[in-house]
């Protein structure tokens, strides 16, 4: 597990609104934690759409210094940013999987002001999965 | 509409000069807003906010005095709950911006840490959602050329390193990969070998078998059968390539010649690389 960043970070959330892939207690968890908080935040409704467009908001938002996530599988959520020429500062970047997490848990981690940067570096395997995570096969 | 086009989004002020937005009034806002596909930004003062790009924007708020004049790519007007979804709209029309939501989303995500440039999706895929940049490196070039709910390309990867974030289950996901997903990978490749060589040189060689069997009186409805039959082994074995993509794909004619030319365009690619 790595240290915290240092910096308050800004925040991210995906509502992957063109799927059913993310519990949808836990989005309206997240969300309602978002939106009863006094903070600031940036709300997308699919990080996969902006993915494929290329979109320069996402350049913005990697562009952001320390930046907590909320969306999916963090490997997921760091090549949808670089194949949008907008890569993610490993050190300052959390992303948050609301496939997996209890939405409790999710509600919590995206308000919390500290920062634990999670983005994988290298070949991905079960060695690197967090002790939560489940891990469905296919 | 282009891809690249930059969609509308929308900016909740809360800042100096505005009075607050209840927060159960801004949920359903916010909500209300994800839900037609556009972005959200709630400015406030307590936490850093991403800097601003080139987005035509839509700030709302309650305003204590009048908004601020329109520019260019921004728009002010008052918070108005029932209302906000249609005036997002309006100011998407106004600005030209795309239509969110109106491709759904899938298309394969390349994980260059574990991808090591072998060129097989680029060989499988037949529909040019693949190319090679000018380093030749493999890239996703063409994204919404991608079937819907088609992860065919990502099973042909011995790397598990093709991922379709919307996919159900890992690690096509991009849930962590293990061994036994290699494993599974392979025994894939072995599934699509004992077809005959790959999938399409498998639809080839139906095809040329047809040829011959029914010459020049084969006619269109038995060409169909047969690649009906074909598809749905394929199919049966694949267990997750939607019928409607089995059945999109072009002729076994069709096929043969792309298929070559996917081929050459990958060998092309790893001779210079």
């Amino acid at each position: 597990m790595s240290a915290p960043a240092a910096g308050v970070p800004a925040i991210l959330y995906c509502h992957c609104q063109y799927a059913q892939v993310v519990p949808p207690e836990v989005k309206a968890a997240v969300l309602k934690q978002l939106c009863d908080s006094n903070l600031p935040f940036e709300a997308v409704p699919d990080l996969c759409e902006l993915s494929a467009r290329r979109d320069p908001s996402l350049q913005r938002l990697a562009a952001a210094g320390p930046l907590k996530i909320a969306a999916c599988f963090p490997r997921a959520v760091k090549w949808l940013f670089a194949a949008a020429n907008a890569p993610l500062t490993p050190g300052t970047t959390e992303v948050l999987n609301l496939r997996t997490l209890p939405a409790a848990d999710a509600a919590a981690a995206i308000v919390h002001p500290d920062l634990t940067p999670n983005l994988p570096t290298g070949k991905v395997t079960q060695a690197d999965a967090p002790a939560s995570s489940s891990t469905p096969s296919f | 509409m282009a891809l690249t086009d930059t969609q509308l989004r929308v900016v909740l002020y809360e800042g100096t000069g505005a009075a607050p937005i209840e927060s159960d009034d801004r949920l359903t806002a916010v909500r209300s807003l994800l839900e037609r596909g556009f972005g959200v930004t709630r400015a406030g003062a307590a936490r850093p906010l991403a800097p601003a790009d080139p987005s035509p924007l839509l700030v709302v708020g309650r305003w204590q005095d009048a908004p601020p004049a329109t520019e260019p790519n921004i728009r002010w007007q008052s918070f108005d709950l029932p209302n906000l979804a249609n005036a997002a709209e309006a100011a998407r029309s106004g600005f030209a911006a795309p239509t969110p939501g109106a491709w759904k989303p899938w298309f394969p995500v390349i994980d260059y840490d574990r991808c090591t440039n072998c060129m097989q999706c680029l060989s499988f895929c037949l529909f040019g959602v693949y190319g090679v940049d000018t380093a030749k490196q493999i890239q996703v070039q063409n994204n919404d050329n991608c079937k819907t709910n088609c992860p065919a390309c990502s099973r042909v990867c011995p790397e598990a390193a093709i991922m379709f974030p919307k996919y159900k289950a890992g690690p096509i996901n991009g849930d962590v990969v293990s061994d036994s997903d290699l494993n599974r990978e392979k025994m894939k490749i072995d599934i699509s070998a004992l077809l005959g060589g790959d999938v399409y040189s498998l639809l080839r060689d139906r095809s040329e078998r047809a040829r011959s069997r029914f010459g020049k009186e084969r006619d269109s409805d038995k060409a169909l059968a047969e690649r009906q039959k074909c598809l749905t082994k394929l199919a049966a074995l694949a267990g997750d390539i939607p019928p409607e993509v089995l059945m999109s794909l072009p002729s076994p004619e069709e096929i043969a010649r792309k298929a070559e030319e996917a081929a050459a365009k990958a060998k092309a690619a790893l001779a210079n690389s």
